[in-house]
């Protein structure tokens, strides 16, 4: 997984937890009918058969996560709640759904699916902290626009 | 092309979406139900057959889609050598490059209008449930619609840094990109209301705009 992880992070962040998952599932709509969008300009039908198909299911419920965290938890920072945010919501309630995927579609256990998808953990932390930093950075330059922290929801 | 649909015009080119998925999902359950490895190895030069049939530049698109899947393989190959049931291993690496290919397949015969026919038919049961399909179809033009406007706009940034720095832009264009977006939309969204907004209730008819 590339920048795309990052995508799903700010979609919740930026967002917030409804509009986060209607924009990443729309997103999963268009790459489902045949657009490239995914990294490497992959998209159609194939990848939602390939071993990484849950992580793609879960990019809705990550970015509802991540968007819902940051809705509620106000008061501190908003690039450490944003970042906190993201690690819960991109990568351990991502990579839940990613690994159950992977097992299933390779035939592994849960352990060894997880075994194989460890190593990307480093890099979607680096991730979580850019979508925070991102957040704040965003916040400043356009604070209307950060539906998350809007101050009157809808 | 923005799109993923072969230009190579194959005859399945004109079915119906419907029937094609329909096949996929028939096909695949087979695929899974099967374990045998003589059946997996059939239906994979079956699926290669396929991707033959319509010419070299359809076949090697097709294996270009495929082309992801080897770290997955090498991995299987790898574990199943050291654990020795190579057999097993095979057949699960023929059954997901099979229902990858399959499922490409329908992606590379499906024009993009017959894709979003077959979306607006499958939302119908959800339009039920108040789901506006009006607005995932206006959403979904509006993505396709702005997406080279978006690349554009971050070849330009590119541009610009390179204009002034050394090396390449990696991370330092995200939030322009994002701005530049964000601006775009809410640009967007001020057009659309002053048409009249998307609410329901105007099916299709203009009516007087809202004053926020």
């Amino acid at each position: 997984m590339t920048a795309q992880t990052l995508g799903v992070m700010l979609c919740g962040t930026v967002l917030g937890a409804k509009r986060g998952t209607l924009a990443v599932l729309l997103f999963l709509v268009l790459v489902a009918i045949g657009l490239p969008f995914l990294a490497g300009g992959r998209g159609g039908l194939g990848v939602f058969a390939g071993p990484t198909v849950g992580f793609l299911v879960g990019w809705p419920v990550a970015a509802f996560v991540t968007g819902l965290i940051v809705e509620r938890w106000r008061g501190a920072n908003l690039a450490v709640v944003a970042t906190v945010a993201s690690i819960i919501g991109g990568i351990i309630v991502l990579y839940a759904f990613g690994i159950v995927g992977m097992s299933v579609i390779l035939e592994r256990t849960l352990l060894e699916a997880a075994g194989l998808v460890t190593a990307f953990i480093p890099g979607d932390i680096i991730k979580a902290v850019l979508a925070g930093l991102l957040t704040a950075a965003l916040f400043k330059a356009r604070p209307a626009s950060v539906l998350s922290r809007a101050s009157s929801d809808g | 092309m923005l799109c993923l649909t072969s230009p190579v015009e194959t005859s399945a080119h004109r079915w119906r979406p419907g029937i094609k998925f329909a096949l996929l999902c028939a096909a695949t359950f087979v695929l899974l139900a099967i374990d045998s490895l003589v059946f997996q190895v059939a239906a994979f030069l079956g699926c290669l057959l396929l991707f033959a049939l319509p010419g070299r530049t359809f076949f090697l698109a097709g294996m270009r889609a495929l082309k992801p899947l080897w770290p997955f393989v090498v991995i299987l190959i790898v574990w199943h050598g050291i654990t020795q049931d190579m057999a097993d291993g095979l057949a699960i690496v023929l059954r997901l490059m099979t229902a990858v290919g399959l499922a490409t397949l329908v992606t590379m015969t499906t024009r993009l209008s017959d894709m979003m026919d077959f979306v607006r038919w499958a939302l119908q049961p959800l339009a039920r449930f108040g789901l506006q399909t009006r607005l995932v179809e206006l959403g979904i033009a509006l993505v396709i619609r702005f997406t080279p406007a978006l690349a554009a706009q971050g070849r330009q940034l590119a541009q610009s840094w390179r204009a002034r720095a050394h090396q390449k832009p990696r991370w330092q264009l995200i939030l322009p990109l994002t701005v530049a977006a964000i601006d775009d939309a809410e640009q967007v969204a001020q057009a659309l209301r002053a048409r009249g907004g998307l609410m329901p209730h105007n099916s299709g008819v203009p009516t007087p705009a809202r004053i926020d």
